[in-house]
């Protein structure tokens, strides 16, 4: 007689677990991520990450590439933040052959590196509020990006992968009056900001689709290597910028925002905060723009001497790291390695949405903010 | 013969009609409210104004190709659109546009029953059209919308029970007719129960912040991720028909239907050079107008949250205003 | 005759739609063909004048419970029988006396009622001039209201009986359903 049922269990019935597949065509995996879901009923019991659909082979094309080429490579990695992976590989090359930038060319990077963190943070604002369901914060903040891309192209030409920054300094000097122009955006995007929080931070439903969701201790965070805004948003007090000070941030003044509960409506506030951090050191920068040339003395050919250097920067997704090795001979680097904010990120995906619901899938895609042009390089 | 068969006929041939365009139209107008919402133009090229839009769009859904993925259920597969499009068109049947028989097909003694019976057989559309897909994407949706339509139902069903206590009638004239007795549109009788139905319509027809069933970003479409061409746009008629009943209960529950403001009123009673049934539509389209602004607005709900909205929230206040509208109505 | 005409060709349906739900070979399959049973129960009632019980035949049976059993059948797999059913030989004896008793029920309803029928017509639930509603006209029949008044007045303890169950038997699914209250 097997009439019986196990009792034993805490269900009668024979549960399966519902395999998934997220991606790589999927419109809010942020490009060509692949998760593998493990459901029960709704709940995400596991989850897999699966990179790699768009590796291009950066790091090791940048080892037979001379050292300027590079930084053209570098546009490609994360290419909605490009100065930024330009001036960080820019600043490695300059430690490895101990540089002198001039302040103004510094001065200079720092602007740019902080337009870029805040067309970064819209288009993460934009992306991240379209995954939760706000399509009109998408529209907006993209509105707002494209201000900064004007700039850009007004500076280097280029809209996207800009090929902004030289070892040493800068390719070219500011157009005159753009300065003003970064000036009046910046009176813009603190009014643009006020409507986007009116739409989404005191919202009841984004509240209750982002409060509590993702919970990540500090020391769990910091376990996982995280970096950036997920990191911060669990109170950890680490960027760069402060920590290890580069370009002109150690001359200006700007607050680290930092979270206390770690859960995803914190990281939204945190990059909220940082848009109007950003805005704060673009106007003390472009104000303090001192005078004077824009490239320091660099050898006519860049060939840096024996040895191996790591440096980071706060890039607007984290901490990104350059690690070179210069064998001292060639005209191009030995071993060309890069540690990426997003691929770090994504580590956490896994701890952050098992437990969750498929709905919170995607807004934990969203808010470790991942580029996966970045992740794979 | 031209009394029973030849003018309900015209009549249905003409309503039909009329809510297919309304539904193209209404295609036109929420791409219209929300481009501009989001300080965009919206569709601009065919036609003035993009005005030919709603043509272009059901003749390119046409001639798109029809697939049907080798490893569903042929027949389900193909019944479950018609399924979700045929209780929405069914329930016009007895929408009264205006005063005389001749506004409207018929004026059933249980029209009201019969256009939230008729609603919910719309539900089998979406749960078929997701299990015969065979796709996983397409199950999760259907039976998210599924346990999603039944829940509201009782909300919304719970809530209509307590404008039929004020009425006395489920005949939806005899509905307009006491709101015109009364002088004052339910809406201010009743507030509690419009912000119920219109919350519960929300959710019924599938609109954010209640779109989980279609939820693009995250299950890539819902339970139509597998149709194309003309089976996917009879899902779409659907759901832009169910909108337009959704509003229609809410304008004829409420917002007393053909009436003009105030019909008592000697003051307001130059409003009475409008004809009824433009005064109808024309609060409609007000509804339809609020369901699109909250999608350019709103984030959506989750799936526990919006369950919990609706089982926690919607009907206890459903089945407390019931209890006080009984209270008031035996009291007074 | 037209009333006739009507009256077989939906008892044809629903005989041969009860009998495809019961053959068919996919499950989804046989509650289509039953929900459509349903349907076609309701075009009866509105020919027998009876519109409340017709909208809640379809609201409660096809729009209500049907969708839940259509629940059932998605979720579980069905492929592959339980064991104990799986031997063809086996004689289902509780089904097949169970079948018996519904069969000598009805059986015994018909034979009643044709017995009945010459005498009193309609004696139980039968509206007595007494009743508000004795000037509905013919062609609107106002049955909600009269369904109302019978279930208030005549049938009201065994209206409140049968709301007791089904409280029961709510809480019983759930204490059943949920371990851990």
């Amino acid at each position: 007689m097997t009439l019986e049922a196990p009792r034993a269990s805490t269900t009668q019935f024979d549960t399966d677990e519902l395999v998934i597949n997220m991606g790589p065509q999927h419109p809010s995996t942020h490009g060509v991520l692949r998760v593998v879901l493990k459901l029960d009923g709704e709940r995400v019991i596991d989850a897999d990450c699966v990179i790699g659909y768009i590796h291009r082979g950066i790091e090791k094309l940048s080892e037979n590439r001379d050292w300027t080429q590079i930084i053209l490579l570098t546009d490609r990695m994360d290419y909605v933040a490009a100065a930024t992976n330009n001036l960080g590989y820019c600043q490695t090359v300059e430690k490895l052959m101990q540089i002198e930038v001039p302040r103004r060319a510094r001065y200079l990077r720092t602007v740019l590196a902080e337009l870029q963190r805040i067309a970064s943070h819209c288009l993460w604002l934009g992306t991240h509020a379209m995954d939760i369901g706000a399509m009109t914060v998408l529209l907006y903040a993209f509105r707002e990006r494209e201000f900064v891309l004007d700039l850009f192209e007004e500076f280097c030409g280029a809209r996207l992968t800009y090929n902004s920054m030289r070892i040493g300094g800068l390719p070219l000097d500011i157009p005159p009056g753009w300065d003003k122009k970064v000036l009046s955006f910046c009176d813009l995007m603190e009014g643009k900001l006020n409507d986007y929080e009116t739409l989404l931070t005191n919202n009841r439903i984004w509240l209750k689709r982002t409060r509590d969701v993702g919970v990540i201790s500090g020391d769990e965070a910091i376990g996982l290597g995280l970096c950036g805004p997920p990191l911060r948003g669990s109170g950890v007090p680490r960027d760069v910028r402060k920590d290890e000070p580069y370009a002109a941030y150690d001359e200006l003044e700007f607050n680290v925002p930092l979270g206390t509960r770690g859960d995803t409506y914190d990281r939204y506030l945190i990059r909220m905060d940082e848009f109007r951090e950003s805005i704060r050191l673009v106007r003390q920068a472009v104000e303090g723009i001192p005078e004077g040339p824009i490239m320091g003395k660099v050898p006519r050919l860049i060939k840096p001497p024996a040895g191996e250097t790591y440096h980071a920067i706060e890039s607007p997704k984290g901490e990104l790291g350059y690690f070179i090795v210069s064998d001292g001979k060639s005209t191009n680097p030995y071993r060309f390695r890069v540690r990426p904010p997003s691929f770090c990120n994504l580590q956490g995906l896994k701890r952050l949405v098992t437990g969750h619901l498929v709905a919170d899938v995607v807004a934990l895609i969203g808010t470790i903010d991942i580029v996966l042009g970045e992740v794979d390089r | 013969m031209l009394e029973t068969i030849v003018v309900p006929l015209a009549k249905i041939v003409v309503l039909l009609n009329a809510v297919l365009v309304a539904v193209t139209f209404l295609v036109l107008m929420e791409r219209k409210v929300i481009a501009w919402a989001q300080s965009r133009l919206g569709p601009m090229r065919v036609g003035p104004y993009g005005i030919l839009q709603a043509i272009a769009d059901p003749i390119k859904l046409i001639l798109k190709e029809d697939i049907t993925p080798r490893k569903a259920d042929k027949y389900v597969f193909t019944l479950a659109p018609i399924m979700s499009l045929v209780p929405a068109l069914v329930v016009f049947a007895v929408v009264p546009f205006g005063p005389d028989p001749f506004y409207y097909l018929s004026d059933i003694n249980v029209g009201l029953l019969f256009i939230i019976s008729v609603t919910s057989i719309g539900v089998y559309g979406i749960i078929l059209g997701g299990w015969a897909s065979n796709s996983k994407y397409p199950l999760l949706a259907s039976l998210r919308a599924s346990a999603q339509l039944i829940s509201y139902e009782i909300a919304v069903t719970m809530t209509l029970v307590s404008v039929i206590l004020t009425t006395g009638t489920l005949s939806l004239v005899g509905i307009v007719e006491a709101q015109r007795e009364g002088g004052l549109w339910f809406a201010f009788v009743q507030p509690v129960a419009l912000m119920l139905v219109f919350i519960g319509g929300l959710a019924e027809t599938n609109r954010a912040p209640f779109d989980l069933p279609e939820a693009e970003t995250e299950l890539t479409g819902g339970f139509h991720t597998e149709y194309s061409g003309m089976r996917f746009s009879l899902f779409f008629l659907a759901e832009y028909a169910n909108m337009i009943v959704i509003s229609a209960i809410v304008v004829i529950m409420f917002f007393g239907g053909w009436l003009q403001p105030f019909p008592n009123v000697p003051a307001l009673a130059f409003l009475g050079f409008v004809p009824p049934w433009i005064w109808f539509i024309g609060k409609i389209f007000l509804f339809l107008y609020v369901f699109i602004w909250i999608r350019a607005t709103l984030p959506r709900y989750r799936y526990d949250q919006l369950m919990a909205l609706g089982w926690k929230v919607l009907i206890p206040v459903a089945i407390g205003n019931l209890v006080v509208t009984g209270i008031l109505k035996v009291a007074l | 005759m037209a009333e006739a005409i009507v009256f077989w060709t939906l008892a044809v349906l629903i005989l041969g739609l009860g009998i495809a739900v019961i053959s068919a070979r996919s499950a989804v399959h046989s509650v289509l063909f039953l929900v459509v049973n349903f349907l076609l129960v309701a075009v009866l009632y509105v020919t027998l004048n009876a519109e409340f019980v017709a909208v809640i035949q379809v609201l409660v049976y096809a729009g209500g419970i049907v969708v839940l059993y259509l629940f059932v059948v998605m979720l579980v797999n069905l492929k592959k029988a339980p064991e104990r059913y799986a031997d063809p030989r086996r004689v289902p004896w509780t089904g097949t006396l169970l079948a018996g008793a519904v069969l000598a029920e009805v059986i015994a309803i018909g034979v009643y009622s044709t017995v009945s029928s010459d005498g009193a017509a309609a004696t139980g639930g039968g509206l007595g001039a007494d009743t508000p509603f004795s000037d509905c006209g013919s062609l609107v029949s106002c049955n909600t209201e009269q369904l109302g008044w019978v279930l208030y007045t005549s049938y009201l303890i065994p209206f409140e009986l049968a709301s007791m169950l089904l409280l029961v038997a709510m809480i019983g699914a759930i204490v059943l359903a949920k371990r851990h209250l």
